[in-house]
């Protein structure tokens, strides 16, 4: 068990950027997740930490030691690979054992960890076989299962669930979660899904064009992003991001989207009085504060009325899409709510939830 | 009547099928199954080609020492060839893979030179350089202090040479192979080694090999079949001399059958190939169906 530290490390293929200077501490017994678009070089700082490729500058501490310069056989972790990287000539149990055989660990003490890790994985039936007579998810145990019988110091996972159905990626969420609750080593895991992250994460660690956006809770990142960013990543559906204005009349602040200009409420106005006047801001609001009309209002809950352009059923709500000011805006509304494609509805913006944006910086205001 | 009409169109299907696949049966009829019957029934015959003698001629194989010699040498020239182009084959194949892509393509280029020139033209060169006044191997050899070697009139030179020149043209066939099964193997095996702990050497015992066994296998399999019935080098560079010594089949069949003028004893030598190669095929097909394609 060892926290990794990464202090301003940087990675260029050749003149090309992938990481430009990262800092992160996770710590013992941490699940941290990095996630980002593609090519946000979360991959490669995995592959960093793991000593699968070089690092250009900075370091990578492991337990409190250095290991910039230590091979992978010597960092005393364990990687789950995207396709698995299952030894395809070897049984189950002969995956499973490989590193620990190479380690010379007497045969009986394998055996026992081999057991005792398929017993936790369920995957005792299956140790004479060969991966190629496995199915997917089968695969996605025995792979976690060849990190987990090596007890290893920090746990590596590159996109363990994107070659599965949609179906099994859930189960296997919730599977590899509760194996960390059992076996709580220090685990870093890349996804490109904020699904995976979210449900997953103790920290989640946003990248995007090799830096970090943002680090923190699932709560934290989701309540409170600090970027645009983050604001657009996280959530799905997305944020709602619509350019806007901050005008001040009569000692109140009114956001001015359009046609549409809503009071802020009282204790974001403070905040937010510095930007009156300003342009190039935009107005951050998630789907669901932004919903059908209701007879009570809470202050800082706005009417507004808007047209919908698609009214998408999802069983226990409807997504409703209406444009507003040039961008298409989404809200969730109650399936019986009389939402129709092309008739007026009344909807309400709950902007005790808005995050306002600066878009010359990306940042949160 | 649905059922009918898909019978109909497979029925279609497998004879289109046959019927494109006919030239090629015909072809190969005409030049390989017609020509192995034909020398089956050419062995059984007497020198003059005029009567039956059944398993005469194997009978009188059996007890000339030549033969016996020439199956030895034979075996020593196929196998020991074999293990060497397939050892330098892979060796090779894994420094071109380990080039970088950009200088691949030339490296590939230059190592495959060898296996296109036409055997019996290197041969000739290879004939000009075991030269015993004129070469070059001897004057390098002489420069250096050693002492000339006379490489195809000695029996253990010459046959040191004929098995040089036939792993130096067939060497570049295996480095193709490898080099492509080498790009086959997945990357993430490797690392994912790595981790596990494996160095260098691990990684290519328990990786690279176990990955590559069935590549391996058939191409040990198709050169051993080649180099058992190789012809042109040695009979180029020492027709079989001195004193028989570097007789491989194919050039002995030929001097009894054409040179000797006995055509059935020729037939008859160079049937003797078949059970060796036939139980070495067995072998190693089987090895390679019981294994399956294990990377799925």
């Amino acid at each position: 068990m060892a926290q990794v530290n990464l202090r301003k490390v940087v990675k260029h293929y050749d003149e090309t950027p992938a990481v430009r200077g990262i800092d992160l501490d996770i710590a013992d017994k941490e699940f941290v997740v990095l996630v980002g678009p593609s090519g946000c070089g979360k991959t490669t700082t995995l592959r960093m930490i793991a000593g699968l490729e070089d690092i250009t500058d900075g370091d990578i501490l492991i337990g409190g030691d250095v290991v910039n310069d230590v091979p992978p056989k010597d960092r005393d972790i364990a990687m789950v690979f995207q396709n698995y990287a299952l030894y395809p000539h070897m049984t189950v149990h002969e995956n499973m054992s490989f590193g620990l055989r190479l380690k010379k660990v007497p045969k009986d003490e394998i055996s026992r960890r081999v057991q005792a890790v398929a017993g936790i994985l369920g995957i005792g039936e299956l140790l004479e076989r060969k991966p190629k007579q496995l199915s997917g998810g089968q695969r996605q145990r025995v792979a976690m299962g060849r990190a987990i019988v090596r007890n290893p110091k920090v746990f590596l996972f590159d996109e363990p669930l994107s070659n599965l159905d949609a179906k099994l990626r859930v189960h296997m969420r919730t599977e590899i979660k509760k194996v960390h609750q059992k076996v709580r080593t220090t685990t870093v895991y890349v996804t490109h899904d904020q699904v995976e992250a979210m449900t997953l994460a103790d920290r989640v660690v946003v990248m995007n064009g090799g830096h970090i956006e943002q680090v923190g809770t699932p709560h934290e990142l989701y309540h409170s992003p600090q970027t645009r960013f983050v604001a657009g990543f996280i959530g799905s559906p997305a944020m709602n991001l619509i350019p806007c204005g901050l005008e001040e009349a009569a000692g109140s602040l009114r956001l001015k989207m359009g046609n549409l200009a809503i009071p802020v409420p009282s204790d974001r106005a403070a905040r937010y009085r510095g930007f009156a006047g300003r342009s190039g801001l935009i107005c951050g609001l998630r789907p669901e504060h932004v919903f059908e009309d209701r007879r009570h209002l809470e202050p800082g809950q706005e009417r507004f009325e808007a047209v919908p352009e698609v009214v998408e059923p999802m069983g226990n709500e409807n997504l409703v899409y209406f444009p507003l000011d040039g961008v298409e805006v989404c809200a969730r509304v109650d399936p019986d709510c009389g939402a129709q494609p092309g008739s007026s509805l009344k909807l309400v913006a709950d902007l005790r939830h808005l995050h306002l944006i600066d878009d010359s910086t990306g940042r949160v205001l | 009547m649905r059922r009918g009409g898909l019978r109909r169109l497979a029925r279609r299907k497998s004879t289109v099928a046959f019927l494109l696949t006919l030239p090629l049966i015909v072809l190969i009829a005409a030049l390989v199954i017609y020509p192995a019957f034909y020398s089956i029934y050419l062995s059984m015959l007497n020198k003059t080609l005029e009567r039956l003698v059944g398993l005469d001629n194997f009978r009188f194989l059996f007890t000339r020492d030549t033969f016996w010699m020439v199956v030895k040498q034979s075996c020593i020239f196929a196998i020991t060839a074999v293990l060497f182009k397939a050892l330098i084959g892979f060796c090779v194949a894994h420094f071109v893979h380990n080039v970088p892509a950009k200088g691949q393509r030339k490296w590939r280029g230059m190592l495959l030179i060898p296996w296109v020139i036409p055997p019996a033209m290197s041969t000739l060169g290879w004939f000009w350089l075991f030269d015993p006044s004129y070469s070059a191997f001897n004057w390098l050899f002489v420069r250096i202090g050693l002492p000339a070697v006379t490489w195809l009139g000695d029996p253990l030179w010459a046959r040191f040479s004929v098995i040089l020149v036939n792993v130096w043209y067939g060497a570049p066939f295996f480095l193709i192979m490898y080099l492509a099964a080498l790009k086959s193997v997945p990357e993430q095996l490797y690392e994912a080694a790595a981790i596990d702990g494996a160095n260098w050497w691990q990684k290519i015992w328990y990786v690279t090999l176990p990955m590559m066994r069935n590549i391996i296998a058939i191409t040990v399999l198709f050169s051993l079949i080649v180099t058992f019935a190789n012809f042109d080098i040695v009979r180029i560079l020492t027709a079989g001399g001195p004193i028989d010594q570097t007789h491989v089949f194919a050039t002995w069949a030929f001097l009894q059958g054409i040179e000797g003028g006995d055509l059935a004893l020729g037939a008859s030598v160079s049937l003797f190939m078949f059970p060796i190669l036939a139980v070495a095929a067995i072998f190693i097909l089987r090895d390679i169906n019981r294994r399956g394609n294990e990377a799925s």
